[in-house]
């Protein structure tokens, strides 16, 4: 809104002023680390039963805090010494977490990378023997089968948990309650007792025999809490002000959830879905009992055994031939770039979907 | 201060005096008969008679936790939504009980609209889906949309405004002009009766003033009740007005109700006299 139009030309902006160190607290720096260094030596050898790098690394962090602190506190008093000690402990808890995901990571890649070769993805390890190399042969077979397998658990858990969110959310009776507790129980089933249930209950107990839909069905039953209760978080992050404003308008209430509340949660229940997938993505145990594993093709979910990525890993790592390790490293890698292609994939439509609105 | 520019204003009523029936709906006339109401065994508000005209704009004023904000919310079921709510009493739109046996509650909210304190537009809609959203999600079928909308937003004093993007988010707007969309949205759906709770308190001056604008223009085809803090404003806006107090302890009553000039010059309760001058509250 144009409401009044300066007739002053606005004066001209000052410059960002630089805000440097002065020498002599550059040169301080490296004394203070070098201080606690010695520190530590000292620590280690003389008071401590530490010793080797573990107790080296633990006595200068110690000393370094100890010392780094001290040297704020002398120059600019116990306030931002604290501030001081909190910031290098909340960065080193940072680190410490980042860092196994990466090692994690970089160790999977060294070992599986070149297990990954264009054969990898096109044939399987039906004609493989024991003396073939590791260009051998691939994973086509366990790809088919978890791509199959996380895609039905998905179309089966997803709309459950998505309907469940909104009865945890929308409704207010003491069912949904009891609903929470159920769910927040189920999220604690060990995954390979969902294996055995299924097992039990399908595999054995109709004659079905080993199949991907009962692996989907054992994978459904770990992901229907994760998406349950991540769904129900986001929509309770919309603001209450929506739904009154709808139900104020003359909506009955489906169509508020339906049309209002869901379209304004849209960006987190595809996160929910997509953390419900990497949740379920790398499980083993449970595709023991219901997919069983197999070394060829087999592109009808509905029946007989088939194989899946955290499958094949496990099965080829566990056997004595290198070259047959080597393959279940290369599927664990390719296992992870797949769930992470999802997540980034999802991620992105739920952004472009946001933005074009 | 600086001067407020009111050119849009008036290019708005120019279009609404050119508009032959701007609205199906004439207002409606709003009866509330012993309302009580309650949050689990905490009665908020007891025994409020009220009778509003209609094409009236009727204000309630009083200090804060006098039960203002839930008796207006019981006027359109929407304080039933609170889990422990409770209500007696009987609240009458042209004679009808809303609160009959078999009454729905969305379609009394459908003849008996509310703006809100905070301006909530719908986030995934854009500004021109953001109007004709009510009648999407009440099922209502609408020949001539860009007409409606057009309509709507005119009535709301926003029409100039945003004529060029009407495909924009909402949330793009500024507050002012996203209340005055929440307006133009509850406009659409012809309402008999439109509620305000506070709808200027989160809004400057200069949009608090175009908001008043619309309620006056408004006001012909739709009986309007206003919840304000300001009294300025209910001076301002209103033709009757209701004085609300509640004794510590003790559920919100009505002190006195009349036509708005009677109850800002002479009052007949010294409580209502000392409230409006500041004295207390």
């Amino acid at each position: 809104m144009a409401a009044t139009v300066p007739t002053v030309p606005a004066p001209a902006l000052p410059q960002p002023r630089k805000v440097r160190r002065s020498p002599r607290e550059i040169a301080e720096r490296p004394a203070t680390i070098l201080a606690a260094v010695g520190a530590a030596m000292a620590l280690i050898f003389l008071v401590t039963p530490l010793s080797g790098l573990p107790g080296w690394a633990l006595c200068t962090y110690a000393g370094f805090v100890v010392a780094d602190a001290f040297d704020v506190y002398r120059t600019d008093g116990p306030v931002v010494a604290k501030d001081r000690v909190a910031t290098v402990l909340i960065a080193t808890a940072g680190v410490c977490t980042v860092v196994p995901l990466i090692l994690i990571v970089a160790y999977v890649v060294s070992k599986g990378l070149h297990g990954v070769t264009k054969s990898f993805f096109t044939e399987t390890l039906e004609k493989v023997g024991p003396s073939d190399p590791a260009t051998v042969g691939g994973a086509k077979h366990a790809i088919i089968g978890t791509v199959e397998q996380v895609g039905l658990a998905t179309i089966l858990a997803t709309p459950l948990g998505l309907m469940t969110a909104v009865h945890l959310t929308q409704s207010r009776g003491r069912l949904a309650r009891v609903t929470r507790v159920l769910v927040d129980a189920m999220s604690g089933i060990p995954s390979i007792v969902a294996g055995l249930f299924i097992y039990t209950m399908w595999v054995v107990r109709f004659h079905e025999g080993f199949s991907g839909l009962a692996a989907a069905m054992a994978l459904a039953v770990l992901m229907l809490p994760t998406v349950a209760r991540t769904a129900e978080e986001v929509i309770k992050l919309v603001p209450n002000g929506l739904r009154e404003s709808s139900l104020a308008l003359g909506a009955p209430e489906w169509k508020t959830t339906v049309r209002i509340i869901l379209p304004a949660a849209r960006s987190g229940l595809v996160t929910a879905t997509v953390l419900g997938v990497s949740r379920i993505a790398g499980e083993t145990a449970p595709l023991l009992m219901t997919a069983f594993g197999s070394d060829s093709v087999n592109t009808n979910p509905w029946h007989g055994a088939q194989s899946a990525l955290p499958l094949f890993a496990f099965q080829r790592v566990r056997n004595a031939i290198p070259t047959q390790i080597a393959r279940g490293w290369a599927g664990a890698l390719v296992l992870i770039v797949l769930v992470l292609t999802l997540f980034t994939l999802a991620r992105a439509v739920a952004a472009r979907g946001r933005k074009a609105r | 201060m600086t001067e407020i520019p009111t050119a849009d204003v008036r290019i708005d009523t120019a279009v609404l005096a050119v508009e032959p029936k701007p609205f199906t709906s004439g207002g409606g006339e709003l009866r509330a008969h012993g309302v009580t109401a309650w949050f689990g065994k905490h009665c908020i508000v007891a025994g409020v008679d009220m009778e509003m005209p209609a094409g009236s704009v009727t204000s309630i004023i009083g200090p804060s936790g006098c039960g203002k904000s839930t008796f207006l919310r019981t006027l359109n079921r929407m304080h039933e939504l609170v889990p422990s709510a409770a209500m007696a009493g009987e609240v009458r739109l042209d004679g009808v009980d809303i609160y009959a046996p078999g009454s729905r509650p969305s379609l009394m909210r459908l003849r008996i609209g509310m703006v809100f304190q905070k301006p909530n537009p719908f986030p995934t809609m854009s500004i021109g889906e953001n109007v004709l959203s009510g009648l999407k999600l009440a099922g209502i079928p609408c020949r001539d949309k860009a007409g409606m909308t057009e309509r709507c937003l005119t009535r709301a004093g926003l029409w100039s405004e945003v004529k060029d993007r009407l495909g924009a988010p909402a949330g793009a707007l500024s507050g002012g002009q996203q209340q005055r969309l929440c307006i133009a949205r509850s406009l659409a759906v012809s309402p008999r009766v439109l509620l305000m709770d506070e709808p200027c308190s989160a809004l400057d001056p200069s949009s608090t003033m175009r908001i008043e604008e619309t309620v006056r223009e408004i006001s012909a085809q739709v009986t309007v009740v206003i919840v304000t803090h300001n009294m300025q404003q209910a001076a301002r806006v209103s033709d009757y007005t209701a004085f609300f107090l509640a004794d510590k302890g003790e559920p919100g009553r009505i002190v006195e109700f009349g036509p708005t000039g009677e109850l800002f010059n002479a009052p007949n309760d010294p409580r209502t006299e000392d409230y409006i001058h500041g004295r207390f509250g």
